[in-house]
């Protein structure tokens, strides 16, 4: 039966809670914050069946502000509570708020599992390459030198690149965003959300205080045009002011290479097509960075999978199917004797 | 009743090494290589013994190692069982047969043996080789070291493998039916029958299958053995007469399932699913085996990555209003603390079970002891108070972990659930009872948006609102920071946080009006002296004291099972004696504890050696206190 159910006409405002926000003045996650509840809006989701889950950091403060269910929790751990949350009711659509330093760093473990595993869930990642709540420390994905309060000489460990890890850990959908970037920014929050699994989102993020413009060279909008490829799946990875750009696989090897239509004898035909469902593609698009390529953005990944949850529910209601457990026969099962 | 007793008591010094009053039962060890099947062996005995209605105790005792190089002493994996003719509260101190099927068996088991007790050994594998692996320079059936006990050969690898010959079996396959063979031996010592393993054989390997064959010609071949041996005069069947039982349906449980199934009779008692999340570890793991098999039953089982994630995703199904549950033992659970003290802060319902076992760090993994009372009382960051049970014996487990869901639920608290390695394997006869015995106590979520506050509270138990994510109109904000009093908004007020921080401890403490009143297990409320215990001595305290009380003495036996909060008698009742003396598996930490709590001058019997207590040492514990 097909009963078509009148969406609730919420505004993003009605996703707000009555909290105050306490981020720092200018900090990205305002943006973002109000993007996802404009997006939520917009997609119809009912806030009493929404829930935030977070660890700890500023973006972990974020279920504060929704006017949903909301679980700040410790430190890395949100993956893992998420998954609980979601084991327990597969009805509810569950968001986890994480930073580079939470998800990447401590949590680093629990990311790889409920992407892995498949867990139902939008994972929200903000990278903005500095630990902020902590005063300013490098994080796991800060650039080598990164100058900090712990690194006074430079960092000097390599830094893992979010999407590429997502990957690795076999995520069935990966997307990446920038927190200015709002309408984009929806559009991957719609996409996560109707994809059935764990949908991973990295979302760059400008921490005004400890780390700003640590992107502007590809977020600054004189630069956007030209340093940030926006893919959709089925269509030519075309970018630059004059869409005159565009990936290509380097003849004779085996990456891709930013070429210019109408310049060494290239055409349109020689650009490829972006499609979301192929691996190897993705993995080549979220490792790209400037100067000599640009940032991938959007839904770069999707080849949706059986999830989690739904495979263990599966087999709670398949033992239940066969009969309901008693536990007077449980507790007689096996070799028992009577006395009389 | 007319009890035959084991003839071998009468060959030694009889019974000196014994307890009074410990004539009518029987202790067997047997022991063999961790690959031989030692453990296979002493759960069939086990069963049949129940089966011919004598009381018993079981201690499996084995290596951490899954197969440790054949023949060392490492690699001795065993099995010990006391059975008799009365009701059996221990597993033994020192056994009157041992079964060893190689020289590393001997070597580790025999000091044990009491005085006079009866060997039996594999002859076939005391080979030169075998015997340099045990560490023995000459062979110690030859150089007097087994002086002082009875001695039997028996060259069962060979006879294992000449009643296996026709049938289609490797000679390693063969070789595997060792401990079918010494089973129906000991099956024709005790007069039991060998049906009920027949039948575990048959349906473990498929009735027609060769190796099933095989096995069962090995244990008829063992009983056979037995017979005709007794023609020889080299071994007298003797005949342990049934107990006198309670009228009713019994059965053999271990902790590990009396514990699983008595947290799934709690989620009954209290209508809720359960979502048991966990991480493997010796020797919890079985919990986790045990109710990945009861999906029917409502029960979803998660192996998380790790032991933070098992906590936090109970906690999260908790959150999300099913009864989340987590097991560990020491490692595993200092690793949940962070995640506790949320559970904490949250006042969410979270059951962690932890089967203690020997630490500090990895500790001795396979081995028992009761050393986690600090960690579960006081071992979390910030004033953490939380619920904190123990079960004493397996059969308890069952009790303790319905009231373990029932305390959880009802106060919206962590509540820890102390079971230890022994109890968790060992097992014994059980009652078996029907869930109607217990009286519901279904939990409510919280609908009405009206006046809701998260943090608003129960009059009578301080207990805040369970709201399940999903309830229309309830959406609120929960987290590991201070909370406003009330709305559980984010505050960082000063008295606020005095508040709340009473609140929590007034709230846990407020249980104590909710639990039995501290009993005496055994003599009277007051007197001379109180051995106290908890958890997995109650066996060896008991019998002990019960033996001493016999001899005359002035002694109690109280067992606690409310670890925190404490019954509100116990310190009035602790003051009724001139002595108390805490007997337990650590260095003292229930006897710091109750130092703590009531000011009084408290003695230890402490022994930290991975065994369980001896009835004999906690005897000259009190010998040693009370005169009569």
């Amino acid at each position: 039966m097909n009963v078509q159910v009148e969406p609730a006409k919420l505004k993003a405002k009605d996703f707000a809670s009555d909290q105050e926000v306490r981020w720092c003045p200018g900090c990205g996650d305002y943006a973002i914050l109000k993007a996802v509840q404009m997006a939520l809006a917009n997609m119809g989701a009912e806030p009493d069946n929404t829930v935030f889950v977070s660890g700890i950091g500023c973006a972990a403060r974020f279920p504060y502000y929704m006017a949903t269910y909301g679980f700040h929790t410790i430190h890395g751990r949100a993956p893992a509570v998420a998954s609980g949350v979601k084991l327990a009711n597969p009805d509810l659509d569950v968001w986890i708020v994480s930073g580079d330093g939470d998800s990447l760093s401590i949590g680093g473990n629990h990311l790889l599992h409920v992407l892995r595993r498949n867990m139902d869930v939008q994972f929200l990642l903000f990278n903005n390459e500095i630990y902020g709540l902590t005063k300013g420390q490098y994080s796991p994905t800060s650039r080598v030198g990164q100058k900090s309060p712990s690194t006074p000489q430079g960092s000097v460990d390599a830094p893992v690149d979010a999407c590429t890890f997502a990957l690795g850990c076999n995520a069935r959908f990966v997307a990446r965003g920038i927190d200015i970037q709002a309408k984009d920014l929806g559009h991957v929050f719609t996409r996560a959300r109707d994809h059935k699994g764990a949908s991973f989102v990295e979302i760059i993020q400008n921490c005004i205080v400890f780390n700003d413009d640590a992107f502007a060279h590809f977020t600054e909008k004189s630069v956007a045009k030209e340093t940030q490829i926006h893919v959709a799946h089925g269509e030519k990875l075309i970018y630059g002011a004059e869409s005159n750009k565009g990936l290509r696989i380097k003849p004779g090897s085996f990456e891709l290479e930013a070429v210019t239509i109408g310049e060494n004898g290239i055409t349109e035909d020689d650009i490829l097509v972006h499609d979301e469902t192929n691996k190897v593609l993705a993995s080549l698009l979220v490792a790209m960075k400037p100067p000599s390529m640009p940032v991938a953005l959007g839904v770069i990944y999707c080849d949706p999978a059986p999830s989690y949850e739904q495979a263990v529910k599966d087999q709670v209601e398949a033992a239940k199917a066969k009969g309901l457990g008693d536990m007077d026969t449980l507790l007689r099962s096996g070799s028992t004797w009577t006395v009389s | 009743m007319n009890l035959q007793t084991d003839p071998s008591k009468g060959d030694g010094a009889d019974g000196v090494q014994m307890s009074e009053a410990d004539t009518d039962s029987i202790v067997v060890r047997f022991a063999g290589d961790s690959g031989d099947g030692v453990q296979l062996l002493g759960g069939q005995f086990a069963q049949a013994t129940a089966l011919d209605h004598n009381s018993l105790a079981t201690f499996p005792d084995f290596p951490a190692e899954i197969r440790a190089p054949i023949g060392t002493t490492y690699g001795v994996s065993a099995f010990q069982i006391k059975f008799g003719s009365r009701m059996i509260k221990t597993s033994g101190d020192s056994p009157d047969v041992l079964v060893a099927l190689n020289p590393a068996a001997l070597k580790v088991n025999y000091k044990d043996l009491r005085t006079g007790g009866l060997i039996i050994l594999d002859a076939g594998s005391f080979t030169e080789r075998n015997l340099k692996k045990a560490g023995f320079d000459v062979d110690p059936r030859e150089d007097g070291t087994l002086g002082g006990h009875r001695t039997i050969e028996i060259d069962i690898s060979s006879l294992t493998l000449e009643a296996t010959k026709p049938f289609d079996v490797t000679q390693k396959e063969a070789l595997r039916g060792k401990n079918m063979w010494t089973l129906g031996l000991i099956y024709w010592m005790y007069d039991r029958s060998t049906d009920a393993t027949e039948k575990f054989v048959a349906g473990k390997f498929g009735a027609d299958s060769a190796v099933a064959q095989a096995n069962i010609a090995a244990l008829k071949a063992g009983h056979a053995y037995g017979e005709t041996a007794e023609v020889s005069g080299d071994i007298q069947q003797t005949r342990v007469a049934e107990v006198e039982f309670a009228p009713g349906e019994y059965r053999l449980v271990t902790g590990a399932e009396a514990l699983s199934w008595g947290l799934v009779a709690g989620c009954q008692l209290a209508g809720i699913d359960m979502t048991f999340c966990s991480y493997p570890i010796t020797p919890s793991s079985p919990i986790l085996h045990i109710l990945s098999r009861l999906k029917n039953f409502g029960v979803t089982t998660f192996q998380a990555e790790d032991e933070i994630a098992a906590a936090c995703s109970a906690i999260g199904a908790s959150y999300a209003g099913n009864m989340g549950i987590t097991a560990s033992s020491g490692p595993g659970i200092a690793l949940k603390t962070e995640a506790i003290g949320l559970a904490i802060s949250t006042e969410l319902p979270l059951v962690i079970v932890n089967t203690q076992r020997a630490g500090p760090s990895t500790g001795l993994p396979t081995k028992t002891e009761q050393s986690d009372l600090f960690l579960s009382v006081w071992g979390r960051n910030g004033d953490a108070p939380m619920v904190v049970l123990s079960a004493k014996s397996p059969s308890d487990c069952f009790e303790t972990g319905i009231e373990a869901v029932r305390l959880a639920t009802k106060y919206m608290t962590p509540v820890f659930l102390l079971s230890d390695g022994y109890i968790a394997n060992a097992a014994e006869p059980w009652l078996i009872p029907s869930l109607s015995d217990y009286k519901p106590f279904p939990v409510s979520y919280r609908s009405e948006a009206e006046g809701f506050q998260p943090f608003s509270r129960d009059d009578e138990t301080l207990a805040r609102p369970w709201v399940k994510p999903g309830t229309p109109g309830l959406t609120h904000r929960i987290g590991g920071i201070e909370k406003a009093d009330g709305s559980g908004n984010i505050s960082y007020d000063p008295e606020n946080h005095q508040r709340m921080t009473d609140l929590r401890t007034n709230k846990i403490a407020g249980i104590a009006k909710d639990i039995p009143a501290q009993a005496v297990e055994l003599g009277n409320e007051g007197g001379k002296l109180a051995v106290v215990g908890w958890g997995s001595t109650f066996g060896p305290i008991n019998r002990a004291v019960a033996n001493m009380r016999d001899a005359g003495l002035d002694v109690a036996h109280i067992h606690i099972r409310n670890l925190w909060p404490l019954p509100e008698n116990l310190i009035d009742l602790l003051g009724k004696f001139e002595n108390v003396l805490v007997a337990e598996m650590n260095n003292g930490q229930m006897l710091t504890f109750l130092r703590s709590q009531t000011r009084q001058d408290i003695d230890g019997h402490l022994k930290v050696t991975g065994q369980p207590l001896t009835i004999k040492e906690v005897e000259d514990a009190i010998r040693a206190r009370v005169q009569n």
